[in-house]
Protein backbone atom coordinates (compact mmCIF):
# COMPACT_ATOMS: atom_id res chain seq x y z
CA UNK A 1 0.00 0.00 0.00
CA UNK A 2 1.29 3.44 -0.88
CA UNK A 3 1.73 5.75 2.06
CA UNK A 4 0.17 8.73 0.32
CA UNK A 5 -1.73 8.48 -2.92
CA UNK A 6 -3.52 11.29 -4.73
CA UNK A 7 -5.43 11.52 -7.99
CA UNK A 8 -6.63 14.82 -9.35
CA UNK A 9 -6.23 16.51 -6.00
CA UNK A 10 -7.54 20.07 -6.14
CA UNK A 11 -7.91 22.80 -3.60
CA UNK A 12 -9.05 26.36 -4.16
CA UNK A 13 -9.30 29.26 -1.77
CA UNK A 14 -11.83 31.59 -3.32
CA UNK A 15 -10.46 32.24 -6.79
CA UNK A 16 -6.92 31.20 -5.88
CA UNK A 17 -6.01 27.73 -7.04
CA UNK A 18 -3.67 26.23 -4.46
CA UNK A 19 -3.60 22.69 -5.80
CA UNK A 20 -4.34 22.18 -9.46
CA UNK A 21 -4.90 18.49 -10.07
CA UNK A 22 -2.09 16.79 -8.23
CA UNK A 23 -1.35 13.12 -8.87
CA UNK A 24 1.19 11.47 -6.69
CA UNK A 25 2.17 8.25 -5.03
CA UNK A 26 4.58 8.13 -2.15
CA UNK A 27 5.72 4.65 -1.25
CA UNK A 28 6.45 3.43 2.23
CA UNK A 29 9.99 3.79 3.58
CA UNK A 30 10.94 6.88 1.60
CA UNK A 31 12.21 10.26 2.71
CA UNK A 32 10.62 12.74 0.37
CA UNK A 33 11.62 16.36 0.07
CA UNK A 34 8.75 18.53 -1.08
CA UNK A 35 10.28 21.61 -2.60
CA UNK A 36 8.70 24.71 -4.03
CA UNK A 37 8.61 28.48 -3.76
CA UNK A 38 6.40 30.26 -1.26
CA UNK A 39 2.76 29.89 -2.20
CA UNK A 40 3.44 26.93 -4.47
CA UNK A 41 0.97 24.73 -2.62
CA UNK A 42 3.33 22.71 -0.41
CA UNK A 43 1.59 23.46 2.84
CA UNK A 44 -1.82 23.07 1.25
CA UNK A 45 -0.83 19.62 0.04
CA UNK A 46 0.43 18.65 3.48
CA UNK A 47 -2.59 20.14 5.22
CA UNK A 48 -4.88 18.15 2.98
CA UNK A 49 -2.90 14.98 3.70
CA UNK A 50 -3.15 15.67 7.43
CA UNK A 51 -6.91 16.15 7.40
CA UNK A 52 -6.67 19.83 8.28
CA UNK A 53 -8.51 21.09 5.20
CA UNK A 54 -11.14 19.66 2.88
CA UNK A 55 -10.18 19.05 -0.76
CA UNK A 56 -11.53 17.89 -4.09
CA UNK A 57 -10.36 14.76 -5.81
CA UNK A 58 -8.92 11.59 -4.44
CA UNK A 59 -6.49 11.47 -1.55
CA UNK A 60 -5.63 8.51 0.61
CA UNK A 61 -3.10 8.49 3.40
CA UNK A 62 -2.27 5.01 4.70
CA UNK A 63 -5.38 3.91 2.89
CA UNK A 64 -7.69 6.34 4.69
CA UNK A 65 -9.38 9.57 3.74
CA UNK A 66 -7.64 12.16 5.90
CA UNK A 67 -10.60 14.55 5.95
CA UNK A 68 -13.14 12.10 7.29
CA UNK A 69 -10.80 9.99 9.43
CA UNK A 70 -8.30 12.52 10.79
CA UNK A 71 -8.43 11.48 14.43
CA UNK A 72 -8.03 7.84 13.54
CA UNK A 73 -5.30 8.50 11.02
CA UNK A 74 -3.31 10.53 13.54
CA UNK A 75 -2.47 7.36 15.44
CA UNK A 76 -0.14 6.50 12.58
CA UNK A 77 0.86 9.96 11.46
CA UNK A 78 2.99 12.54 13.22
CA UNK A 79 3.28 16.13 12.24
CA UNK A 80 5.58 19.01 13.07
CA UNK A 81 4.51 22.32 11.56
CA UNK A 82 6.79 25.31 11.39
CA UNK A 83 8.23 25.40 14.89
CA UNK A 84 6.04 27.33 17.25
CA UNK A 85 2.84 25.33 17.47
CA UNK A 86 3.38 23.80 20.88
CA UNK A 87 1.03 25.68 23.23
CA UNK A 88 3.08 28.30 25.02
CA UNK A 89 1.37 27.85 28.37
CA UNK A 90 2.15 24.16 28.57
CA UNK A 91 4.84 22.79 30.83
CA UNK A 92 7.18 20.08 29.59
CA UNK A 93 5.83 17.46 32.01
CA UNK A 94 2.28 18.34 30.98
CA UNK A 95 3.13 17.79 27.33
CA UNK A 96 4.56 14.37 28.21
CA UNK A 97 1.57 13.45 30.40
CA UNK A 98 -0.91 14.61 27.80
CA UNK A 99 0.56 12.81 24.82
CA UNK A 100 1.09 9.70 26.94
CA UNK A 101 -2.55 9.91 28.01
CA UNK A 102 -4.11 10.26 24.60
CA UNK A 103 -1.71 8.53 22.21
CA UNK A 104 -1.83 4.75 22.16
CA UNK A 105 1.55 4.47 20.44
CA UNK A 106 3.54 6.86 22.62
CA UNK A 107 6.59 5.47 24.41
CA UNK A 108 7.17 7.82 27.29
CA UNK A 109 10.54 6.35 28.28
CA UNK A 110 11.84 7.09 24.80
CA UNK A 111 10.75 10.72 24.99
CA UNK A 112 12.28 11.09 28.46
CA UNK A 113 15.54 9.58 27.25
CA UNK A 114 15.69 12.02 24.38
CA UNK A 115 14.91 14.99 26.63
CA UNK A 116 17.62 13.89 29.05
CA UNK A 117 20.13 14.65 26.30
CA UNK A 118 18.94 18.26 26.11
CA UNK A 119 18.96 21.23 28.46
CA UNK A 120 15.16 21.18 28.73
CA UNK A 121 13.80 21.16 32.28
CA UNK A 122 10.68 19.17 33.07
CA UNK A 123 9.06 22.11 34.86
CA UNK A 124 9.70 24.75 32.18
CA UNK A 125 6.87 26.26 30.25
CA UNK A 126 7.11 26.17 26.47
CA UNK A 127 7.16 29.99 26.44
CA UNK A 128 10.33 29.92 28.52
CA UNK A 129 12.20 27.68 26.08
CA UNK A 130 14.27 28.94 23.17
CA UNK A 131 13.02 28.25 19.67
CA UNK A 132 15.58 25.48 19.29
CA UNK A 133 14.51 23.86 22.53
CA UNK A 134 10.82 23.96 21.55
CA UNK A 135 11.73 22.07 18.40
CA UNK A 136 13.75 19.58 20.44
CA UNK A 137 10.76 19.06 22.71
CA UNK A 138 8.42 18.57 19.78
CA UNK A 139 10.87 16.18 18.18
CA UNK A 140 11.14 14.25 21.47
CA UNK A 141 7.36 13.86 21.55
CA UNK A 142 7.12 12.85 17.91
CA UNK A 143 10.03 10.42 17.92
CA UNK A 144 8.53 8.55 20.84
CA UNK A 145 5.44 7.83 18.78
CA UNK A 146 5.57 4.68 16.74
CA UNK A 147 4.10 6.22 13.60
CA UNK A 148 4.17 5.16 9.99
CA UNK A 149 4.31 8.63 8.48
CA UNK A 150 6.06 11.72 9.74
CA UNK A 151 5.23 15.04 8.11
CA UNK A 152 7.57 17.97 8.66
CA UNK A 153 6.50 21.37 7.38
CA UNK A 154 9.46 23.73 7.64
CA UNK A 155 10.49 22.06 10.89
CA UNK A 156 13.71 24.00 11.27
CA UNK A 157 12.51 27.46 10.25
CA UNK A 158 14.31 30.10 12.26
CA UNK A 159 16.69 27.71 13.96
CA UNK A 160 20.43 28.18 13.95
CA UNK A 161 22.70 25.84 12.04
CA UNK A 162 23.60 23.67 15.05
CA UNK A 163 20.00 22.92 15.91
CA UNK A 164 19.15 22.28 12.27
CA UNK A 165 21.96 19.81 11.86
CA UNK A 166 21.13 18.08 15.12
CA UNK A 167 17.48 17.90 14.13
CA UNK A 168 18.10 16.00 10.92
CA UNK A 169 20.87 13.85 12.41
CA UNK A 170 18.57 12.73 15.21
CA UNK A 171 15.79 12.09 12.79
CA UNK A 172 17.95 9.94 10.58
CA UNK A 173 19.88 8.06 13.25
CA UNK A 174 17.26 7.54 15.95
CA UNK A 175 13.99 7.57 14.10
CA UNK A 176 14.05 6.58 10.49
CA UNK A 177 13.86 2.98 9.53
CA UNK A 178 12.59 1.56 6.28
CA UNK A 179 9.08 0.95 7.48
CA UNK A 180 8.55 4.63 8.12
CA UNK A 181 7.97 7.40 5.64
CA UNK A 182 9.04 10.99 6.08
CA UNK A 183 7.77 13.92 4.05
CA UNK A 184 9.60 17.17 4.61
CA UNK A 185 9.35 20.67 3.21
CA UNK A 186 12.08 23.21 3.75
CA UNK A 187 13.73 26.17 2.11
CA UNK A 188 17.10 24.96 3.29
CA UNK A 189 17.19 22.39 0.52
CA UNK A 190 20.95 21.93 0.49
CA UNK A 191 20.87 20.75 4.10
CA UNK A 192 18.57 17.84 3.45
CA UNK A 193 19.80 16.78 0.04
CA UNK A 194 21.95 14.07 1.61
CA UNK A 195 19.13 12.47 3.56
CA UNK A 196 16.43 12.39 0.89
CA UNK A 197 15.53 9.30 -1.10
CA UNK A 198 13.03 11.17 -3.28
CA UNK A 199 12.26 14.70 -4.25
CA UNK A 200 9.29 16.51 -5.60
CA UNK A 201 9.13 20.03 -7.02
CA UNK A 202 5.83 21.78 -6.79
CA UNK A 203 4.90 25.09 -8.35
CA UNK A 204 1.60 26.85 -8.98
CA UNK A 205 -0.22 23.95 -7.41
CA UNK A 206 1.24 21.38 -9.78
CA UNK A 207 3.97 18.83 -9.45
CA UNK A 208 6.70 19.80 -11.87
CA UNK A 209 9.23 17.16 -11.00
CA UNK A 210 8.98 13.92 -9.10
CA UNK A 211 11.93 11.59 -9.01
CA UNK A 212 14.10 9.48 -6.78
CA UNK A 213 17.54 10.75 -5.85
CA UNK A 214 19.16 8.03 -7.98
CA UNK A 215 17.18 9.21 -10.98
CA UNK A 216 18.03 12.79 -10.17
CA UNK A 217 21.72 11.97 -10.11
CA UNK A 218 21.71 10.13 -13.41
CA UNK A 219 19.34 12.48 -15.16
CA UNK A 220 20.75 15.90 -14.41
CA UNK A 221 24.24 17.06 -15.10
CA UNK A 222 25.90 20.35 -14.33
CA UNK A 223 28.62 21.49 -16.65
CA UNK A 224 31.21 24.11 -15.80
CA UNK A 225 31.96 25.11 -19.37
CA UNK A 226 35.42 26.11 -20.51
CA UNK A 227 35.09 29.56 -22.14
CA UNK A 228 36.04 28.35 -25.60
CA UNK A 229 33.29 25.68 -25.57
CA UNK A 230 30.33 27.87 -24.59
CA UNK A 231 28.74 27.95 -28.03
CA UNK A 232 29.16 24.20 -28.51
CA UNK A 233 27.68 23.42 -25.12
CA UNK A 234 24.72 25.74 -25.72
CA UNK A 235 23.97 23.83 -28.89
CA UNK A 236 23.24 20.76 -26.75
CA UNK A 237 20.27 22.58 -25.21
CA UNK A 238 20.94 23.20 -21.52
CA UNK A 239 17.82 23.83 -19.46
CA UNK A 240 19.58 26.63 -17.63
CA UNK A 241 22.69 28.72 -17.86
CA UNK A 242 24.18 30.99 -15.22
CA UNK A 243 27.40 32.90 -14.80
CA UNK A 244 29.67 32.25 -11.84
CA UNK A 245 32.98 34.11 -11.58
CA UNK A 246 32.90 34.78 -15.26
CA UNK A 247 32.31 31.17 -16.27
CA UNK A 248 29.18 29.66 -17.65
CA UNK A 249 27.53 26.92 -15.68
CA UNK A 250 24.95 24.95 -17.63
CA UNK A 251 22.43 22.46 -16.46
CA UNK A 252 21.48 19.55 -18.67
CA UNK A 253 18.59 17.16 -18.52
CA UNK A 254 19.26 13.65 -19.82
CA UNK A 255 22.43 14.59 -21.58
CA UNK A 256 25.32 12.33 -22.46
CA UNK A 257 27.86 12.87 -19.67
CA UNK A 258 30.80 11.64 -21.73
CA UNK A 259 30.05 14.16 -24.41
CA UNK A 260 29.56 16.98 -21.90
CA UNK A 261 32.86 16.15 -20.22
CA UNK A 262 34.67 17.23 -23.36
CA UNK A 263 33.29 20.76 -22.89
CA UNK A 264 34.34 21.22 -19.26
CA UNK A 265 33.96 19.83 -15.73
CA UNK A 266 30.90 17.71 -15.14
CA UNK A 267 29.17 17.10 -11.80
CA UNK A 268 25.81 16.35 -10.24
CA UNK A 269 23.97 19.59 -9.55
CA UNK A 270 22.62 20.47 -6.15
CA UNK A 271 18.85 20.30 -5.73
CA UNK A 272 18.96 24.01 -5.01
CA UNK A 273 20.50 24.76 -8.40
CA UNK A 274 18.05 22.58 -10.24
CA UNK A 275 15.25 24.17 -8.26
CA UNK A 276 16.33 27.68 -9.18
CA UNK A 277 16.77 26.61 -12.79
CA UNK A 278 13.33 25.10 -13.04
CA UNK A 279 11.53 27.87 -11.19
CA UNK A 280 13.08 30.68 -13.23
CA UNK A 281 12.56 28.80 -16.45
CA UNK A 282 10.03 30.21 -18.89
CA UNK A 283 6.64 28.61 -18.56
CA UNK A 284 5.79 26.00 -21.13
CA UNK A 285 9.33 24.71 -21.43
CA UNK A 286 8.39 21.85 -19.09
CA UNK A 287 11.64 20.19 -18.16
CA UNK A 288 9.73 17.55 -16.28
CA UNK A 289 7.67 16.61 -19.28
CA UNK B 1 1.33 -9.46 -0.15
CA UNK B 2 -0.38 -12.81 0.23
CA UNK B 3 -3.93 -13.06 1.47
CA UNK B 4 -2.79 -14.89 4.60
CA UNK B 5 -0.28 -12.24 5.57
CA UNK B 6 -2.78 -9.53 4.69
CA UNK B 7 -5.37 -10.94 7.03
CA UNK B 8 -2.68 -11.38 9.68
CA UNK B 9 -1.88 -7.67 9.39
CA UNK B 10 -5.55 -6.81 9.65
CA UNK B 11 -5.85 -8.95 12.76
CA UNK B 12 -2.76 -7.30 14.23
CA UNK B 13 -4.21 -3.91 13.51
CA UNK B 14 -7.50 -4.82 15.13
CA UNK B 15 -5.75 -6.19 18.21
CA UNK B 16 -3.65 -3.06 18.38
CA UNK B 17 -6.74 -0.93 18.09
CA UNK B 18 -8.50 -2.71 20.92
CA UNK B 19 -5.61 -2.38 23.36
CA UNK B 20 -5.17 1.17 22.20
CA UNK B 21 -8.72 2.04 23.10
CA UNK B 22 -8.38 0.65 26.59
CA UNK B 23 -5.14 2.53 27.18
CA UNK B 24 -5.76 5.98 25.80
CA UNK B 25 -8.33 8.21 27.42
CA UNK B 26 -8.74 11.19 25.12
CA UNK B 27 -11.68 12.76 26.92
CA UNK B 28 -10.17 12.54 30.38
CA UNK B 29 -6.86 14.00 29.23
CA UNK B 30 -8.56 16.67 27.16
CA UNK B 31 -10.33 17.88 30.29
CA UNK B 32 -7.09 17.71 32.32
CA UNK B 33 -5.38 19.79 29.66
CA UNK B 34 -8.14 22.44 29.88
CA UNK B 35 -7.58 22.70 33.61
CA UNK B 36 -3.83 23.06 33.11
CA UNK B 37 -4.40 25.89 30.70
CA UNK B 38 -7.24 27.59 32.57
CA UNK B 39 -6.27 27.58 36.20
CA UNK B 40 -8.79 30.38 36.78
CA UNK B 41 -11.50 27.70 36.69
CA UNK B 42 -10.61 26.81 40.26
CA UNK B 43 -8.31 29.68 41.25
CA UNK B 44 -10.95 32.41 40.86
CA UNK B 45 -13.56 30.75 43.14
CA UNK B 46 -10.81 29.94 45.66
CA UNK B 47 -9.56 33.54 45.70
CA UNK B 48 -13.08 34.88 46.19
CA UNK B 49 -13.63 32.33 48.96
CA UNK B 50 -10.44 33.58 50.59
CA UNK B 51 -11.70 37.16 50.42
CA UNK B 52 -15.07 36.14 51.84
CA UNK B 53 -13.38 34.34 54.73
CA UNK B 54 -11.09 37.30 55.32
CA UNK B 55 -14.07 39.65 55.48
CA UNK B 56 -15.92 37.29 57.79
CA UNK B 57 -12.88 37.11 60.07
CA UNK B 58 -13.16 40.87 60.61
CA UNK B 59 -16.91 40.71 61.02
CA UNK B 60 -16.59 38.06 63.72
CA UNK B 61 -15.57 40.76 66.17
CA UNK B 62 -19.12 42.17 65.91
CA UNK B 63 -20.91 38.85 65.55
CA UNK B 64 -21.98 38.44 69.20
CA UNK B 65 -23.33 41.99 69.09
CA UNK B 66 -25.21 41.38 65.82
CA UNK B 67 -26.78 38.20 67.21
CA UNK B 68 -27.70 39.92 70.48
CA UNK B 69 -29.37 42.84 68.69
CA UNK B 70 -31.21 40.52 66.30
CA UNK B 71 -32.84 38.67 69.20
CA UNK B 72 -35.49 41.36 69.41
CA UNK B 73 -36.18 41.52 65.68
CA UNK B 74 -38.72 39.47 63.71
CA UNK B 75 -37.58 35.98 62.61
CA UNK B 76 -37.17 37.11 59.00
CA UNK B 77 -35.03 40.07 59.96
CA UNK B 78 -33.04 37.82 62.27
CA UNK B 79 -32.28 35.44 59.43
CA UNK B 80 -31.44 38.29 57.07
CA UNK B 81 -29.02 39.85 59.55
CA UNK B 82 -27.30 36.68 60.66
CA UNK B 83 -27.25 34.79 57.38
CA UNK B 84 -26.29 37.77 55.19
CA UNK B 85 -22.52 37.05 55.00
CA UNK B 86 -23.24 33.44 54.07
CA UNK B 87 -25.58 34.43 51.27
CA UNK B 88 -23.37 37.23 49.98
CA UNK B 89 -20.27 35.02 50.11
CA UNK B 90 -21.93 32.23 48.17
CA UNK B 91 -23.35 34.71 45.67
CA UNK B 92 -19.87 36.15 45.09
CA UNK B 93 -18.37 32.71 44.45
CA UNK B 94 -21.12 31.83 41.98
CA UNK B 95 -20.85 35.26 40.35
CA UNK B 96 -17.13 35.03 39.70
CA UNK B 97 -17.61 31.52 38.33
CA UNK B 98 -20.13 32.88 35.81
CA UNK B 99 -17.61 35.49 34.66
CA UNK B 100 -14.84 32.91 34.45
CA UNK B 101 -17.14 30.58 32.52
CA UNK B 102 -18.07 33.35 30.08
CA UNK B 103 -14.48 34.13 29.21
CA UNK B 104 -13.50 30.49 29.19
CA UNK B 105 -16.11 29.69 26.54
CA UNK B 106 -15.16 32.69 24.42
CA UNK B 107 -11.51 31.66 24.36
CA UNK B 108 -11.90 27.90 24.27
CA UNK B 109 -11.86 27.42 20.49
CA UNK B 110 -10.48 30.83 19.59
CA UNK B 111 -7.14 30.96 21.40
CA UNK B 112 -5.92 27.67 19.95
CA UNK B 113 -6.43 29.04 16.44
CA UNK B 114 -4.80 32.34 17.34
CA UNK B 115 -1.61 30.85 18.77
CA UNK B 116 -1.64 28.13 16.08
CA UNK B 117 -1.47 25.42 18.75
CA UNK B 118 -4.52 23.93 17.01
CA UNK B 119 -1.98 22.44 14.58
CA UNK B 120 -0.44 20.57 17.49
CA UNK B 121 -3.78 19.43 18.93
CA UNK B 122 -4.94 18.29 15.51
CA UNK B 123 -1.75 16.32 15.00
CA UNK B 124 -2.90 13.99 17.75
CA UNK B 125 -5.58 11.30 17.61
CA UNK B 126 -8.31 13.29 19.35
CA UNK B 127 -11.52 13.92 17.41
CA UNK B 128 -13.14 17.32 17.07
CA UNK B 129 -16.18 15.96 18.90
CA UNK B 130 -14.09 14.90 21.89
CA UNK B 131 -12.32 18.25 21.89
CA UNK B 132 -15.47 20.37 21.77
CA UNK B 133 -17.30 18.17 24.28
CA UNK B 134 -14.38 18.37 26.71
CA UNK B 135 -14.46 22.14 26.34
CA UNK B 136 -18.20 22.07 27.06
CA UNK B 137 -17.70 19.77 30.02
CA UNK B 138 -15.49 22.31 31.78
CA UNK B 139 -18.02 25.15 32.18
CA UNK B 140 -21.07 22.89 32.50
CA UNK B 141 -19.72 20.29 34.91
CA UNK B 142 -16.26 21.06 36.31
CA UNK B 143 -17.01 24.70 37.06
CA UNK B 144 -20.33 24.15 38.95
CA UNK B 145 -18.88 21.21 40.90
CA UNK B 146 -15.93 23.40 41.85
CA UNK B 147 -18.24 26.24 42.85
CA UNK B 148 -20.35 23.88 44.94
CA UNK B 149 -17.37 22.40 46.77
CA UNK B 150 -15.70 25.74 47.38
CA UNK B 151 -18.93 27.40 48.53
CA UNK B 152 -19.85 24.57 50.92
CA UNK B 153 -16.38 24.42 52.45
CA UNK B 154 -16.40 28.21 52.82
CA UNK B 155 -19.78 28.10 54.54
CA UNK B 156 -18.59 25.36 56.90
CA UNK B 157 -15.48 27.35 57.81
CA UNK B 158 -17.64 30.42 58.41
CA UNK B 159 -20.01 28.42 60.61
CA UNK B 160 -17.04 27.02 62.50
CA UNK B 161 -15.46 30.43 63.01
CA UNK B 162 -18.81 31.99 63.98
CA UNK B 163 -19.62 29.19 66.42
CA UNK B 164 -16.23 29.57 68.07
CA UNK B 165 -16.72 33.33 68.39
CA UNK B 166 -20.20 32.94 69.91
CA UNK B 167 -19.08 30.22 72.33
CA UNK B 168 -16.15 32.36 73.44
CA UNK B 169 -18.68 35.06 74.34
CA UNK B 170 -20.80 32.62 76.30
CA UNK B 171 -23.53 32.47 73.65
CA UNK B 172 -25.03 29.44 71.98
CA UNK B 173 -23.68 28.76 68.48
CA UNK B 174 -27.00 27.09 67.64
CA UNK B 175 -28.45 30.47 66.54
CA UNK B 176 -26.04 30.47 63.63
CA UNK B 177 -26.95 26.94 62.55
CA UNK B 178 -30.69 27.56 62.74
CA UNK B 179 -30.43 30.68 60.61
CA UNK B 180 -28.09 29.01 58.12
CA UNK B 181 -29.31 25.40 58.00
CA UNK B 182 -26.28 23.90 56.31
CA UNK B 183 -27.73 20.76 54.81
CA UNK B 184 -30.75 22.53 53.41
CA UNK B 185 -28.61 25.35 52.04
CA UNK B 186 -26.33 22.83 50.34
CA UNK B 187 -29.36 21.24 48.73
CA UNK B 188 -30.64 24.63 47.54
CA UNK B 189 -27.23 25.58 46.15
CA UNK B 190 -26.96 22.26 44.30
CA UNK B 191 -30.44 22.75 42.86
CA UNK B 192 -29.75 26.31 41.75
CA UNK B 193 -26.44 25.31 40.17
CA UNK B 194 -28.15 22.56 38.18
CA UNK B 195 -30.86 25.02 37.16
CA UNK B 196 -28.41 27.70 36.06
CA UNK B 197 -26.20 25.24 34.18
CA UNK B 198 -29.12 23.77 32.23
CA UNK B 199 -30.71 27.16 31.64
CA UNK B 200 -27.47 28.76 30.46
CA UNK B 201 -26.37 25.77 28.32
CA UNK B 202 -27.48 27.53 25.08
CA UNK B 203 -25.51 30.63 26.10
CA UNK B 204 -22.49 28.40 26.62
CA UNK B 205 -23.16 26.81 23.22
CA UNK B 206 -23.43 30.22 21.58
CA UNK B 207 -20.16 31.43 23.10
CA UNK B 208 -18.38 28.25 22.01
CA UNK B 209 -19.78 28.63 18.51
CA UNK B 210 -18.57 32.22 18.25
CA UNK B 211 -15.26 31.09 19.70
CA UNK B 212 -14.90 28.42 17.03
CA UNK B 213 -15.87 30.73 14.23
CA UNK B 214 -14.71 34.31 14.91
CA UNK B 215 -11.54 35.46 13.21
CA UNK B 216 -11.08 38.31 15.68
CA UNK B 217 -12.86 40.13 18.51
CA UNK B 218 -14.84 37.12 19.67
CA UNK B 219 -16.38 39.07 22.53
CA UNK B 220 -17.96 41.61 20.19
CA UNK B 221 -19.35 38.87 17.96
CA UNK B 222 -20.76 37.17 21.01
CA UNK B 223 -22.62 40.18 22.37
CA UNK B 224 -23.27 42.76 19.66
CA UNK B 225 -25.43 40.77 17.20
CA UNK B 226 -28.10 40.12 19.84
CA UNK B 227 -27.97 43.75 20.93
CA UNK B 228 -28.11 45.00 17.35
CA UNK B 229 -31.05 42.77 16.43
CA UNK B 230 -33.01 43.92 19.49
CA UNK B 231 -32.35 47.51 18.51
CA UNK B 232 -33.30 46.91 14.87
CA UNK B 233 -36.55 45.26 15.91
CA UNK B 234 -37.37 48.16 18.19
CA UNK B 235 -36.76 50.66 15.41
CA UNK B 236 -38.46 48.67 12.66
CA UNK B 237 -41.56 47.40 14.45
CA UNK B 238 -41.48 49.20 17.76
CA UNK B 239 -41.75 45.81 19.44
CA UNK B 240 -39.31 44.13 21.79
CA UNK B 241 -39.94 40.42 21.31
CA UNK B 242 -36.26 39.65 20.78
CA UNK B 243 -35.38 41.60 23.85
CA UNK B 244 -37.86 39.62 25.92
CA UNK B 245 -36.36 36.45 24.50
CA UNK B 246 -32.86 37.50 25.57
CA UNK B 247 -34.18 38.64 28.92
CA UNK B 248 -36.01 35.33 29.39
CA UNK B 249 -32.83 33.41 28.66
CA UNK B 250 -30.82 35.50 31.11
CA UNK B 251 -33.35 35.73 33.96
CA UNK B 252 -36.16 33.31 33.15
CA UNK B 253 -34.73 30.50 35.29
CA UNK B 254 -35.69 32.42 38.42
CA UNK B 255 -39.39 32.38 37.64
CA UNK B 256 -39.25 28.82 36.29
CA UNK B 257 -37.26 27.26 39.13
CA UNK B 258 -38.32 29.32 42.12
CA UNK B 259 -41.64 30.39 43.57
CA UNK B 260 -42.22 33.27 45.91
CA UNK B 261 -45.39 35.01 46.89
CA UNK B 262 -45.71 37.88 49.33
CA UNK B 263 -46.47 36.79 52.83
CA UNK B 264 -45.13 33.31 52.21
CA UNK B 265 -43.45 31.53 55.10
CA UNK B 266 -39.83 31.96 54.07
CA UNK B 267 -38.49 29.90 56.95
CA UNK B 268 -39.19 26.85 54.82
CA UNK B 269 -36.82 27.66 51.97
CA UNK B 270 -37.33 24.32 50.26
CA UNK B 271 -40.97 25.21 49.61
CA UNK B 272 -39.73 27.95 47.29
CA UNK B 273 -38.10 25.48 44.91
CA UNK B 274 -40.21 24.24 42.05
CA UNK B 275 -38.19 21.51 40.34
CA UNK B 276 -41.25 19.88 38.79
CA UNK B 277 -42.22 23.16 37.17
CA UNK B 278 -38.67 23.84 36.05
CA UNK B 279 -38.06 20.45 34.50
CA UNK B 280 -41.32 20.58 32.61
CA UNK B 281 -40.86 24.12 31.32
CA UNK B 282 -40.64 24.34 27.51
CA UNK B 283 -38.05 27.09 27.92
CA UNK B 284 -35.63 24.61 29.43
CA UNK B 285 -36.00 21.95 26.76
CA UNK B 286 -36.05 24.40 23.87
CA UNK B 287 -32.85 25.87 25.29
CA UNK B 288 -31.20 22.45 25.46
CA UNK B 289 -32.12 21.69 21.86
CA UNK B 290 -30.65 25.02 20.78
CA UNK B 291 -27.55 24.29 22.86
CA UNK B 292 -27.08 20.94 21.10
CA UNK B 293 -27.44 22.62 17.69
CA UNK B 294 -24.93 25.33 18.60
CA UNK B 295 -22.44 22.73 19.83
CA UNK B 296 -22.83 20.78 16.61
CA UNK B 297 -21.99 24.03 14.82
CA UNK B 298 -18.94 24.52 17.00
CA UNK B 299 -17.75 20.99 16.17
CA UNK B 300 -18.21 21.70 12.48
CA UNK B 301 -16.16 24.88 12.72
CA UNK B 302 -13.49 23.16 14.83
CA UNK B 303 -13.05 20.81 11.92
CA UNK B 304 -13.11 23.42 9.16
CA UNK B 305 -11.49 26.52 10.56
CA UNK B 306 -7.80 27.13 10.18
CA UNK B 307 -5.33 29.01 12.35
CA UNK B 308 -5.79 32.78 12.25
Amino acid sequence: MACIEAHGLRKTFGTTVALDGVDLKIEEGRILGLIGPNGAGKSTLLNAALGLIPFQGDLKVLGQDPWTARDHLMRDVCFIADVAVLPRWMRVWQALDYVAGIHPRFDRAKAEAFLARTQIKRTSKVRELSKGMVTQLHLALVMAIDAKLLVLDEPTLGLDLLYRKQFYDTLLNDYFDHSRTIVVTTHQVEEIQQILTDMMFINHGRIVLNCSMEDFETRYTELNVRPENVAGARALGPINERQVLGRSIMLFDRADREKLASFGEVRTPSIADLFVAMMTEKTGQGAAA
Amino acid sequence: MSIASQSATVLDQQAGRQTAQSQSRPFYWSVRRELWEHRSIYMAPLIVAGLVLFGFLIRIAHLPEVVRKAEHASPIEQTLKIAAPFGIGTFAIVGVALIVGFFYCLGALYNERRDRSILFWKSLPVSNITTVLSKTFVPLVILPVTVFSVAIVTQLIMLGMGSAALSANGMSPATLWTHWPMLRMALILAYLLVVVVLWYAPICGWLLLVSSWAKSKAILWAVLPALGLCLAEKIAFDTSRLFSLVDYRLNGWMSEALYYRKGMDVSDQLAMLTPAHFFSSPGLWAGLVVAAALLAGAIWFRRNREPI
